[in-house]
């Protein structure tokens, strides 16, 4: 008799992909974590991973009793991992993220601590801090994670070498860029390198084109919640520029398959294969490190994203992350809370850190550092960075971080899509007041 | 179907037989059947993952329903499942015919063959991706301008390298199905072809295909039940993209539920997604007529 294929096997093959979403709706209890010490996840790659890595060493070296054990997830996946392992009881004492929305629906759940008791009680822990890192770990007036490690905006890179065989000038405003556009083109040369695939990285786009042509009340309203916000004639003429630069070829070809976590977007402005980038200012760690004798040699430049003719946004503001946040899991035993408790006390941000931190290209969340940022090997880049952060009128949170998930979701989902031209800045806007509040 | 082994069916009925599904019953209703239902009721539901569970009524449904994107995932599912069938089919029965064949050489190629299956699908899409990265991949390495292409980056070109990631990676097991299938076939069968004057070509068409019409229907249906359910390949090589070129239904759920946390419409999805793949089970049994799964080979 042939093996009968039967219909249980078939059903058990349909049933295959409901199985994983059903099992994490399941495992809602259970201890997070697990015995022993605490746990702490983040973000792997360099030169972050080693210098986050380096203050649990630290830590746990110091207090051989209450050892904190690490794992580490690339920065796309980790965002789904997390999300899920919360969601499951999972999640590790420790929870490292970017504040905004995100912790606000993990505040909301009750799945993270409130920490405005301690930090009252620790006023050396909050004192030392920049306060306006404090911003988006603040839920409805309590805070719910510790800022830590370095305020990261969003910056304009470029290949100085690369400008000088053109032989143009770095860009002072977006009719510089267009103009710049058809010049590297010209030469086989892209003009923005760009990890598409990723999309939070052609979000960083929208996030300067509307500041500067609208000011920053343009995505103030969305994230309040204004009926018809994407709809503002300064968030249409953006998007519309957005395009204008696309069809320009103003991306690298094939950007919308290139991803960030692989670091191609990086590699292709310190090959030379584009002129210009624009990414956060953890990027100079990463050129750094990968990109041979390209920032040691002076290829590399940098500016704030220039103003856009007619704008009415204020040039100095930024957008990205006002700092990087720890939060503490509702779930962890007593014990691991104060294990965790003790880390940011004296585990985060020790000198060594902050070192570390500098030398990466970094600027640390910490007050009074701007001796050590001008004395490090770093020093141009910091101070520009510091400049950057401490001089913007508005430091506004990545949209995407600052949205709830389910509006970023959708946001990302039709950057990608107007990134593709595949809506028209209407249809964007549309698909997004949708959203608005959710 | 002979006496004999009418005479033990009725003789299990009432011994051991029935006991030996239990294993397998049990994994079942663990596995497939509670998830589902729980599935099934969290479609009625508004769940953000973490919080508390609100029991909203036909809110989700009415939201998956009104949405764009589902009718377009539907349409990519099927079209990957239409496609990754007919690349993977006749090269796979070509494959099989020729691995059935006892020569040494075949023996060997057949151990090259199955690796692709060996490895995990993750693995196989971050190979890929990266040879055909346009920047720093195969082409620009090896300085072909042919294999430099945007591959993942415009939308036929990408579909088309799903689904020929997709059939690299399952051909290999189907043509080990068919290898079976012909190898079943009685040699008499053939030796009175010869004897009649057919040729290799003529063979096949005459005997081995028609003979191995339920393996065809077996091989069909793994096909079509496993295509429902691609995702690491895709969410791995793609995400989806460019766009929602690639967003098949699986993903579309993945992306519901664990990137937009909502878990309601990413559980009527899932609804969706298991009726999909009972009603093309049952159709491709009712293609393959009423005895698909008896044996038609003389003396099995």
């Amino acid at each position: 008799m042939a093996t009968p294929i039967s219909r249980r096997t078939v059903l058990g093959l349909a049933a295959g992909v409901p199985l994983s979403l059903a099992f994490s709706a399941c495992g809602t209890s259970g201890p997070g974590g697990g015995g022993g010490g605490a746990t702490y996840w983040f973000l792997s790659g360099p030169p972050q991973e080693g210098i986050r890595q380096g203050a649990v060493d630290r830590f746990n070296k110091a207090n051989p009793d209450t050892k904190i054990t690490t794992s580490t997830f690339l920065n796309d996946p980790y965002k789904t991992k997390i999300k899920t392992a919360i969601g499951a009881g999972q999640a590790p004492t420790i929870i490292w993220g970017w504040g905004g929305g995100g912790l606000r629906t993990w505040a909301k759940a009750g799945q993270v601590d409130d920490l405005t008791s301690w930090f009252d009680q620790n006023p050396k822990v909050k004192d030392k801090l920049i306060p306006s890192s404090f911003g988006p770990a603040t839920i409805d007036g309590k805070i719910y994670a510790m800022p830590c490690e370095t305020v990261e905006p969003i910056v304009l890179y470029y290949n100085k070498k690369v400008f000088d065989d053109v032989g143009v000038e770095p860009p002072q405003s977006w009719d510089d860029i267009m103009a710049l556009v058809p010049k590297f083109n010209a030469k086989n040369i892209a003009p923005f390198s760009l990890g598409g695939q990723s999309r939070w990285t052609n979000m960083m786009w929208l996030e300067f084109l509307f500041d500067r042509i609208g000011g920053s009340e343009v995505f103030q309203a969305v994230f309040d919640g204004e009926k018809d916000a994407w709809s503002n004639p300064a968030a249409i003429t953006a998007l519309t520029k957005m395009q204008d630069l696309i069809k320009a070829k103003g991306f690298i070809e094939g950007f919308s398959s290139i991803t960030a976590d692989s670091n191609a977007d990086q590699a292709l402005l310190y090959t030379g294969k584009a002129a210009m980038m624009l990414h956060g200012s953890w990027s100079y760690g990463i050129l750094k490190e990968q990109g041979g004798d390209f920032v040691s040699g002076g290829s590399l430049g940098y500016m704030n994203f220039p103003p856009v003719e007619g704008g009415t946004g204020d040039p100095s503001d930024t957008v990205g992350n006002p700092g990087q946040y720890l939060a503490i899991s509702s779930k962890a035993s007593a014990e691991q809370k104060d294990i965790a408790k003790k880390f940011f006390t004296s585990g985060v941000l020790d000198d060594t850190e902050v070192k570390d931190w500098i030398d990466s290209g970094g600027v640390p969340i910490l007050k009074g550092t701007q001796a050590e940022l001008e004395s490090s090997q770093n020093a141009d880049f910091v101070s520009f960075i510091y400049d950057v952060a401490s001089k913007a009128k508005v430091f506004a949170q990545s949209w995407d971080q600052a949205l709830s998930p389910t509006a970023a979701e959708t946001l990302l989902d039709n950057i990608v899509k107007l990134f593709q031209l595949s809506i028209s800045p209407q249809q964007f806007a549309d698909n997004l007041n949708a959203v608005i509040g959710k | 179907m002979t006496a004999p082994a009418a005479h033990a069916r009725r003789r299990g009925r009432h011994g051991v037989l029935p006991w030996l599904v239990a294993p397998a019953l049990v994994f079942f209703v663990g596995f497939a059947v509670i998830p589902l239902i729980g599935v099934f009721l969290l479609s009625f539901t508004t769940w953000d993952g973490l919080g508390a569970i609100q029991p909203s009524g036909v809110d989700s449904w009415r939201a998956v329903l009104a949405d764009p994107g589902l009718p377009h995932a539907i349409w990519i599912t099927f079209l990957v499942m239409l496609a990754s069938w007919a690349v993977q089919t006749p090269l796979s029965i070509l494959l099989g015919t020729f691995l059935a064949g006892n020569q040494r050489y075949r023996a060997a190629l057949a151990v090259v063959y199955v690796i692709p299956l060996l490895l995990s699908s993750a693995a196989i899409a971050i190979t890929y991706k990266a040879l055909l990265d346009p920047n720093f991949g195969l082409g620009a390495g090896l300085g072909i301008e042919f294999l430099s292409q945007d591959w993942l980056g415009r939308p036929a070109l990408a579909f088309s390298l799903v689904v020929f990631v997709v059939s690299w990676q399952f051909i290999p097991f189907h043509s080990l199905i068919y290898q079976g299938g012909v190898r079943q076939i009685p040699q008499s069968l053939y030796e009175a072809a010869a004897i009649d004057g057919a040729g290799r070509v003529r063979q096949f068409f005459s005997i081995t295909l028609p003979q191995l019409k339920y393996t065809i229907i077996t091989s069909s249906t793994l096909m079509v039940a496993g295509s429902l359910t691609f995702f690491d390949l895709i969410f791995v090589l793609t995400e989806g993209g460019p766009g929602d070129a690639t967003r098949v239904l699986a993903l579309e759920m993945y992306k519901e539920g664990f990137q937009a946390n909502l878990m309601g419409p990413a559980s009527a999805i899932a609804v969706i997604l298991v009726l999909v793949g009972l009603a093309l089970a049952l159709l491709l049994r009712r293609l393959g007529g009423k005895d698909a799964t008896q044996s038609q080979f003389e003396g099995a």
